[in-house]
């Protein structure tokens, strides 16, 4: 089991540790979901992420143009230093895996996620034919720090971060050592993710925690990211639905959608004629939790979806939950029924995010 | 004077009289986190030893709780229904779940002293 250089801070913060894609992590401190997620949403929090893949390929216009045959999005037209949402697809336009792309001087950098690293590798060097320098870094550690003061405390240890505009990034000094920060994170929130050496890591969260931000458990991590309607690759995402499917059409380049990647028919054919399937929001008219695999029926007792993921939003203070329901029932407000230990609770196909994202708006 | 018991499915039991009061244990509220829903069983309905008898969701997951004992349901607690949260305040003793007007308070005697359910916790915990 691996570890991330933070382990020795989870531990002295009362960390209840878990096995996570490989990796001991943090799924909640002594203050518990509730609260890690609420001084989130009001405060700050601070989320390692170690254990997810930082993938560095090193090339020029070259690569772009490779790189544009595998990812569904326009790398051409991609300044340096900004990010975009994409996947990593079969050739069914099901998904390997969903990752963030930031263009850098000498090619680009991936967030992976933790469970889909190893395999992204192999296939993107596959793809690429040994033809590029891959490197999933080792030596790097990531630390998210996420919610309304984030800017605040970050810019007293790095005054020049709070500059960065949303889905962007840039390399900064650290105590002359070399920093990588983006304005991202996977909240719902306004916040940074900082790519950052392994030595350096503890003592750099330490200065953000003397600061007034907390650590913040997995657990939270995951209601945060249900409110705010993202997806959860394993959960909301797999090998067998699409980026349409999962209503992320957004993130599919328009311009591109004639061009040839993996996927790029069947993705073709949902861009303009619609989808079987689709990701939607689902409230339950009582306080009851519909879980992942809850089924969906509609009011003639007839399955039409599976719920993929869901809880109790602590800043809503609702159950919510996603999930994939037949397209003939997807609009918002269409009455469904959920299958919870044995009864048929009513529910509401309802509009995402459950939860107004408060992104740094663009000036 | 009232006896506390415990049972294996982690919830305490204060007899007093031809009444149990039931809730779930403090070890029980520590292993499944904040709670956010609490269901308990209807009044006036007849409950029969290890059978369900409610629900707690926590933040993690959905956990059945059992009843201990058989008999008729004579109160529930309605502020745990209304704040959750209470029972991860106060587990053993305002956060209580239901009273039981005991069948058969023979019943009683299955179950575990607290000493005895420490050391249980303890070692199903670890």
């Amino acid at each position: 089991m691996k570890e991330t250089s933070l382990i020795n801070l989870h531990k002295s913060n009362g960390a209840k540790l878990v096995e996570f894609a490989g990796y001991y992590m943090p799924i909640q401190y002594p203050d518990g979901i509730l609260k890690e997620h609420r001084f989130t949403r009001t405060k700050s929090g601070i989320f390692d992420v170690s254990h997810m893949g930082q993938l560095f390929i090193y090339g020029d216009d070259m690569l772009t143009k490779d790189l544009e045959k595998i990812f569904p999005i326009d790398l051409q037209n991609l300044k340096i230093n900004q990010s975009k949402y994409s996947f990593l697809m079969n050739e069914n336009g099901g998904i390997f895996d969903d990752l963030i792309i930031t263009k850098i001087s000498k090619g680009y950098m991936i967030i992976l996620n933790a469970a889909c690293k190893i395999n992204d590798y192999k296939i993107l060097k596959e793809k690429l034919n040994d033809s590029y320098k891959l490197e999933l870094k080792e030596n790097l550690s990531l630390i998210a720090i996420q919610g309304p003061g984030a800017k605040n405390i970050l810019g007293k240890i790095i005054p020049e971060t709070t500059n960065l505009k949303f889905m962007h990034g840039g390399d900064f000094n650290y105590n002359n050592f070399n920093i990588y920060v983006t304005r991202s994170g996977y909240t719902g929130e306004d916040g940074f993710e900082i790519s950052i050496p392994n030595e350096i890591a503890e003592d750099f969260t330490k200065i953000l925690l003397k600061n007034g931000s907390k650590l913040i458990g997995l657990g939270a991590r995951d209601t945060l990211r249900l409110e705010a309607g993202l997806c959860l690759y394993g959960n909301d995402l797999d090998t067998e639905t699409t980026p349409i499917e999962a209503n992320l059409k957004w993130a599919i380049s328009k311009k591109r959608i004639d061009d040839q990647y993996p996927g790029s028919e069947v993705i073709k054919k949902q861009f303009f004629s619609g989808v079987k399937k689709l990701r939607v929001g689902i409230k339950p008219d009582i306080k009851v939790i519909a879980r992942a695999n809850t089924k969906i029926y509609n009011d003639d007792n007839k399955e039409i979806g599976k719920i993929t993921s869901g809880s109790f939003g602590p800043s809503v203070e609702y159950p919510i939950s996603m999930g994939y329901i037949d397209n003939n029932y997807s609009s918002i407000d269409t009455k469904i029924f959920l299958e919870i230990r044995g009864k048929k609770i009513a529910a509401n196909v309802c509009k995402l995010p459950f939860y107004q994202k408060n992104y740094l708006k663009e000036i | 004077m009232s006896e506390v018991k415990f049972s294996k499915e982690h919830e305490w039991i204060k007899l007093e009289g031809e009444v149990a009061t039931i809730g779930i244990t403090k070890h029980a509220t520590e292993m499944l986190g904040d709670i956010v829903f609490a269901e308990l069983p209807e009044k006036g309905s007849k409950i029969e030893k290890d059978g369900t008898a409610g629900v707690v969701e926590s933040t993690k997951a959905a956990s059945d709780v059992y009843t201990p004992l058989s008999g008729e349901v004579i109160d529930t607690n309605q502020k745990i229904v209304d704040d959750p949260a209470k029972i991860n305040e106060d587990p053993e003793d305002t956060a209580w779940f239901f009273k039981l007007k005991l069948k058969d308070k023979s019943e009683m005697d299955t179950l575990m002293n607290k000493e005895e359910y420490d050391k249980f916790a303890k070692e199903s915990s670890s």
